[in-house]
């Protein structure tokens, strides 16, 4: 744990930025949008003031940032991309790309709604569109947490059971923008911790040449394709040993999932992201009126704690499901999969849809959910 | 889908190491041209075996040697790109 410990006022961009500071990654192909832009302004001062060695590559595009990412990743240098919202949602073809052809990128996420109507708030809806891109996501409840999974990423990331994308969310503007205590580690403390960046195949290693990006037809794409589930699965185990290590350094454990007060639980609330933050002040709450209830904070979307979720809410009789980005015509994401997960369970699974396009979840809402009282929309006005 | 190798088995990524045995004969789809070099022209400049997108410019000792034919499928780019203007396509007669 650290000896000396102080925190700086930092919004959830400056943290990242100064975990991108003191990782020092060779490459940084980027282009800006809102509400990520102040992470890539930060990062490049930094640049700018050589206090990294960082070859910052400037785009036309996200897909252009993303692609270039591909390739120096591939190439055998650590490589970090930051976007949000749109930028995501036009990167999505190529993160498909990248987690096929096994690039451990690591990049920050400012969540932010997808257009139309064009919105900047936060919302899930452009991590919820690249869920299945083979991208192991991570979501932060505040800009501490932005700041540690950062620093966890590129372990997780580069690790050879992995060797997969690893996006790391936090809510635009509630986190991107909102200045809270944040502690950083030494910086020497995060070099050593991220250590050397290594693949088993870098595209410069021309004493071993190797063809990347084959073509695969249907005897062998479903085989290559599967290597990304595999490595998802192995990535559960890696995403703990990582956490359970930056604890010893931080005194922070980040685990895949939270627990919060759960132990004797009745009802549980499961949610991503900052919303986490304010449940758990209604479960202080709740908890002080002699309501058995609890929180369970999915910290790692991709891959999803499936096991833990089940066992943590074992013994709940009701678990409602916080999507914050919308299904249309379908059954919320993370409602859908907890859902499955619980099928069988003794608990009956509501799920909600809440908080799109930047839209607050106030205490009194959150209430309403523990109690069965909200509706599918919660927050949603409506005339009926 | 006899013979063929279980997902556990193959290269991360598909990244695949080239097998001299299996070597491809992309000439067989030739275009119907092919090129031919005035060497008397040639600067040695490699602008050929930079642009050629099948590895058909032959280089011996850092100096241009020709076209391997078993590759070219006559795309014309060598003859486009070398700036001696020495490469020209000819009918592909074999
Ligand atoms: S014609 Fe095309 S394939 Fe043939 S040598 Fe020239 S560039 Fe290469
Ligand atoms: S581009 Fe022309 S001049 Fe240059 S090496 Fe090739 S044939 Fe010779």
């Amino acid at each position: 744990m650290a000896s000396v410990r102080t925190a700086r006022l930092l919004t959830g961009s400056e943290a990242v930025a100064n975990a991108m500071r003191q990782i020092d990654p060779d490459v940084v192909p980027i282009y800006p949008i809102t509400p990520q832009t102040p992470i890539i302004e930060r990062f490049t001062r930094f640049v700018a003031d050589g206090e990294t060695s960082t070859e910052i590559v400037n785009v036309e595009s996200e897909h252009s940032a993303m692609s270039a990412a591909v390739g120096s990743a591939l190439a055998g240098a650590r490589t970090m991309t930051a976007t949000s919202s749109q930028g995501l949602a036009l990167m999505v073809e190529v993160i498909y790309i990248a987690a096929g052809m096994r690039a451990p990128i690591v990049m920050a996420v400012g969540n932010r709604a997808l257009s139309a109507p064009i919105n900047i708030h936060g919302d899930h809806s452009d991590g919820y569109l690249a869920r299945d891109s083979g991208a192991i996501q991570l979501f932060a409840e505040n800009a501490q947490e932005a700041y540690d999974l950062m620093v966890m990423a590129p372990r997780i990331a580069e690790h050879p059971d992995v060797l997969l994308p690893v996006l790391v969310g936090q809510d635009g503007f509630t986190i991107t923008h909102s200045a809270e205590p944040v502690e950083l580690l030494p910086d020497e403390a995060v070099r050593a911790f991220v250590g050397e960046y290594r693949i088993p195949a870098p595209l410069l290693d021309l004493s071993a040449p190797r063809s990347q990006g084959m073509f695969a037809m249907p005897d062998y794409y479903f085989e290559l394709r599967h290597q990304i589930a595999a490595a998802m699965e192995r990535a559960r185990e890696v995403i703990e040993e990582v956490a359970a290590e930056y604890e010893e350094l931080s005194g922070r454990r980040l685990s895949a999932l939270e627990e919060y007060r759960l132990e004797d639980a009745e009802r549980a609330l499961v949610c991503m992201g900052s919303t986490a933050g304010t449940v758990k002040d209604v479960v202080d709450e709740l908890r002080a009126e002699g309501e058995r209830v609890g929180l369970l904070e999915v910290r790692s979307f991709r891959p999803l704690p499936i096991e833990r979720i089940r066992a943590a809410c074992s013994g709940c009789s009701e678990v409602a499901v916080l999507d914050r980005a919308d299904t249309p015509g379908g059954v919320g994401a993370l409602h859908a999969e907890c859902a499955a997960i619980l099928c069988g369970s003794r608990a009956r699974v509501r799920g909600h849809v809440y908080g799109l396009g930047g839209r607050d979840l106030s205490p009194a809402e959150i209430r309403a959910v523990f109690a069965g009282a909200a509706p599918r929309y919660v927050g949603l006005r409506s005339a009926s | 889908m006899a013979g063929l190798r279980p997902w556990e088995e193959l290269p991360i990524g598909g990244a695949v190491e080239p097998d001299p045995a299996l070597r491809p004969r992309t000439g067989g789809w030739r275009t119907g041209l092919r090129p031919q070099v005035d060497l008397d022209g040639c600067v040695n400049c490699l602008l050929c075996w930079v642009y050629c997108p099948d590895s058909a410019i032959r280089v011996v000792d850092g100096a241009f040697a020709g076209f391997d034919l078993d590759l070219c499928k006559g795309c014309e780019i060598c003859a486009a790109v070398c700036p001696a203007e020495t490469i020209a396509m000819v009918a592909d007669d074999g």
